[in-house]
């Protein structure tokens, strides 16, 4: 018999992670129990306290912090079970992860659209191709004019949109931004966030962005509330 | 993309005077393999250019370059005597220093065995050979002697007829070129004072022996001329310089004046390995100590200077780290840095090198083969000063661009 509609795949999937910095009596734990999953085109906001777990699930899911004991999933296909790494993380990460971040991190030594075509060099874009997608995806944001900047010459928000492009370079499954408009105004942070959500919803990719700006919370699709390790998910 | 090429342009200044610094290491490193390499060339310059077949120096010695050689000038007949023996030349060679100008003047004196030769061999640029059996003389351009001009040498005079370039004894002196009997008149010049005491003095000692007190003749010959003395040793030169008749076995030769108790003989390459196994062997591992510890700094200065830039782009390496460049695409970027900084620091130094060898007091002789063996070695310690680097880098964790 056919199924009437396939089964979505979620953009990440998280289950029962566990993180514990230290040991004896130095011991933190981060994350207690986190279970979340996230789907395609879907943008989830992560609020919470300091140090209430936000960034440790958020550069867990990014493959850059191993959990103690639960297990990753990304478009699928398991990446993590506890520390151990089931893939190549950086090959990973390269293919199919995107990274905002507050401070936009751009190369200083490359221009704008040199800082969005390194990240598709790395990927095995070939150098003319790459630029050409560079700056479609400048001009999808309205920085192409500012394509030839080194970042030094961009304001803080049109270096933003140069990591978001850069982070869109590869067409990502997951987007992960911590606090992507900390940095920004009130206005031009909304116009970030905005960017996010019509991202996730027009290239169906899974958007979580780490936030304290509850003037925002309409942009999400879903609410994620972290407090002492432990996660609970609300529609806003 | 080449990263690191954008990130020197987004350094140049730092870049750049760091390439300067390495590019005059570079130079002094190059400079002394130059000077290694004049070294030789003056040394065996003459022994080259003189063409002799043997030398034949003073028995049990290795003269006349590497040490003081004194055989008597009438060793240049019996010499001639030897089947196979085309021309035997007295040699004299001895380093002076003198005032001209009020100036002192270092230079080598070389006697040339008048009338056979009279330094028809001695490339010229200036001038001619010698024409008459005293006061003429050629010089090196290094002693700044003009042509025409002349140069009081003990008691006598003598005019520059002829100027050469580049001839320098294995001091770095220049050359002069004298008939033998000047030469030796220069050598054994001594002041008039000088020769009464010795004239008084063996008339002093003719006086006190019974024949001298018997043969007043004796002592009327001890107080006058030395040349007029039997008993007295004759005149010595520093070596016998020998050309071979065409065809002739040297070794027969050889074993010939090899029965001779009072002389030594050396080919021609015999003669050059003693310059250069005895005066040049000394500096040239001092010059290769030097060398070493130059490019131990250069590879320590390009390492501490990248592992710098690796520091100041650790944020911009943890971040292409995170969104998955390969290690390659990382050591690529410090190794590219490093072999930049070492290629420029290479050209810079071949060009700085172009103007300021020729003004060194001694020859700096760059040669094609040096060149390169010196470029193989920039690559090798600009690849070794990035490792430094490159392990650095690869000791960055990603989530490191996540720090303030």
């Amino acid at each position: 018999m056919k199924q009437a509609t396939d089964p979505i795949i979620p953009a990440v999937e998280v289950t029962h992670l566990r993180k514990v910095y230290g040991s004896g009596h130095t011991e933190v734990v981060a994350m207690r129990d986190a279970t979340l999953s996230i789907a395609p085109g879907e943008i989830v906001g992560m609020f919470g306290p300091s140090g209430s777990g936000k960034s440790t699930l958020l550069t867990a899911m990014a493959l850059i912090n191993p959990p103690t004991s639960g297990r990753i999933s990304i478009g699928g296909k398991p990446v993590m079970d506890g520390p151990r790494a089931l893939v190549d993380l950086r090959a990973f990460r390269r293919e199919h992860l995107g990274f905002v971040f507050q401070k936009a991190n751009l190369i200083p030594f490359l221009t704008a659209l040199e800082n969005v075509q390194i990240a598709l060099e790395v990927n095995d874009t070939a150098p003319k191709a790459a630029r050409k997608r560079a700056m479609e995806l400048l001009d999808y944001l309205n920085i192409g004019p500012r394509a030839n900047n080194l970042p030094v010459a961009l304001s803080g928000g049109e270096q933003q949109r140069v990591a978001v492009a850069r982070a869109l370079a590869n067409n990502p499954s997951l987007i992960l931004a911590d606090e992507p408009t900390a940095a920004l105004d009130g206005p031009l942070g909304r116009q970030v966030m905005e960017l996010f959500a019509k991202i996730a919803h027009e290239r169906q990719a899974g958007v979580i962005v780490v936030t304290h700006d509850h003037r925002t919370l309409d942009v999400f699709d879903r609410i994620l509330d972290v407090e002492d390790g432990m996660i609970q998910s609300r529609i806003p | 993309m080449n990263l690191a090429v954008r990130d020197i342009r987004h350094n140049a200044g730092r870049f750049i005077f760091t390439t300067v610094g390495i590019g005059m290491l570079l130079m002094i490193v190059m400079g002394m393999g130059g000077i290694y390499r004049g070294l030789i060339h003056e040394a065996t310059l003459l022994v080259d250019r003189v063409g002799a077949d043997l030398w034949i120096v003073q028995g049990s010695t290795r003269g006349p370059f590497a040490e003081i050689s004194r055989i008597p000038a009438t060793l240049e007949d019996r010499v001639r005597a030897v089947p196979g023996v085309a021309q035997a030349r007295r040699f004299v060679s001895h380093t002076i220093q003198r005032e001209h100008n009020g100036q002192p003047l270092r230079m080598v004196v070389q006697g040339l065995s008048w009338p056979e030769d009279r330094g028809d061999w001695v490339p010229l640029v200036a001038g001619r050979a010698l024409r008459q059996a005293h006061y003429e003389m050629i010089a090196d351009q290094s002693l700044n002697l003009p042509l025409g001009s002349s140069i009081r040498l003990g008691k006598d005079s003598y005019q520059v007829v002829g100027l050469t370039r580049g001839m320098v004894g294995t001091g770095g002196d220049g050359l002069t070129f004298f008939t033998v009997s000047d030469a030796m008149a220069i050598q054994f010049d001594q002041p008039g004072e000088a020769t009464r005491l010795e004239r008084a003095a063996r008339r002093a000692r003719v006086e006190n022996m019974d024949l001298g007190r018997l043969q007043p003749l004796l002592l009327e010959r001890a107080a006058g001329l030395s040349g007029g003395i039997p008993a007295l040793a004759p005149p010595q030169v520093s070596a016998v310089l020998v050309t071979l008749q065409p065809g002739t076995d040297e070794a027969a030769v050889r074993r010939t004046l090899g029965t001779w108790p009072d002389i030594t003989v050396y080919s021609t390459q015999e003669q050059k390995d003693l310059l250069l196994a005895g005066m040049v062997d000394k500096a040239r591992r001092q010059l290769g100590l030097f060398r070493v510890l130059l490019i131990i700094i250069s590879t320590i200065i390009i390492a501490l200077i990248i592992y710098t830039l690796t520091l100041d782009k650790i944020r911009d390496i943890a971040l292409l780290k995170l969104i998955g460049a390969r290690n390659g695409v990382i050591g690529g970027l410090i190794l590219q840095q490093a072999l930049l900084m070492g290629a420029f620091g290479y050209l810079l130094a071949w060009w700085i090198g172009q103007y300021a060898f020729p003004h060194f007091p001694r020859l700096v002789l760059i040669e094609p083969s040096d060149l390169v063996s010196l470029a193989m070695i920039v690559v090798v310690i600009s690849t070794l000063a990035s490792l430094l680097g490159i392990w650095k880098a690869m000791n960055v964790e990603p989530n490191t661009v996540l720090s303030a």
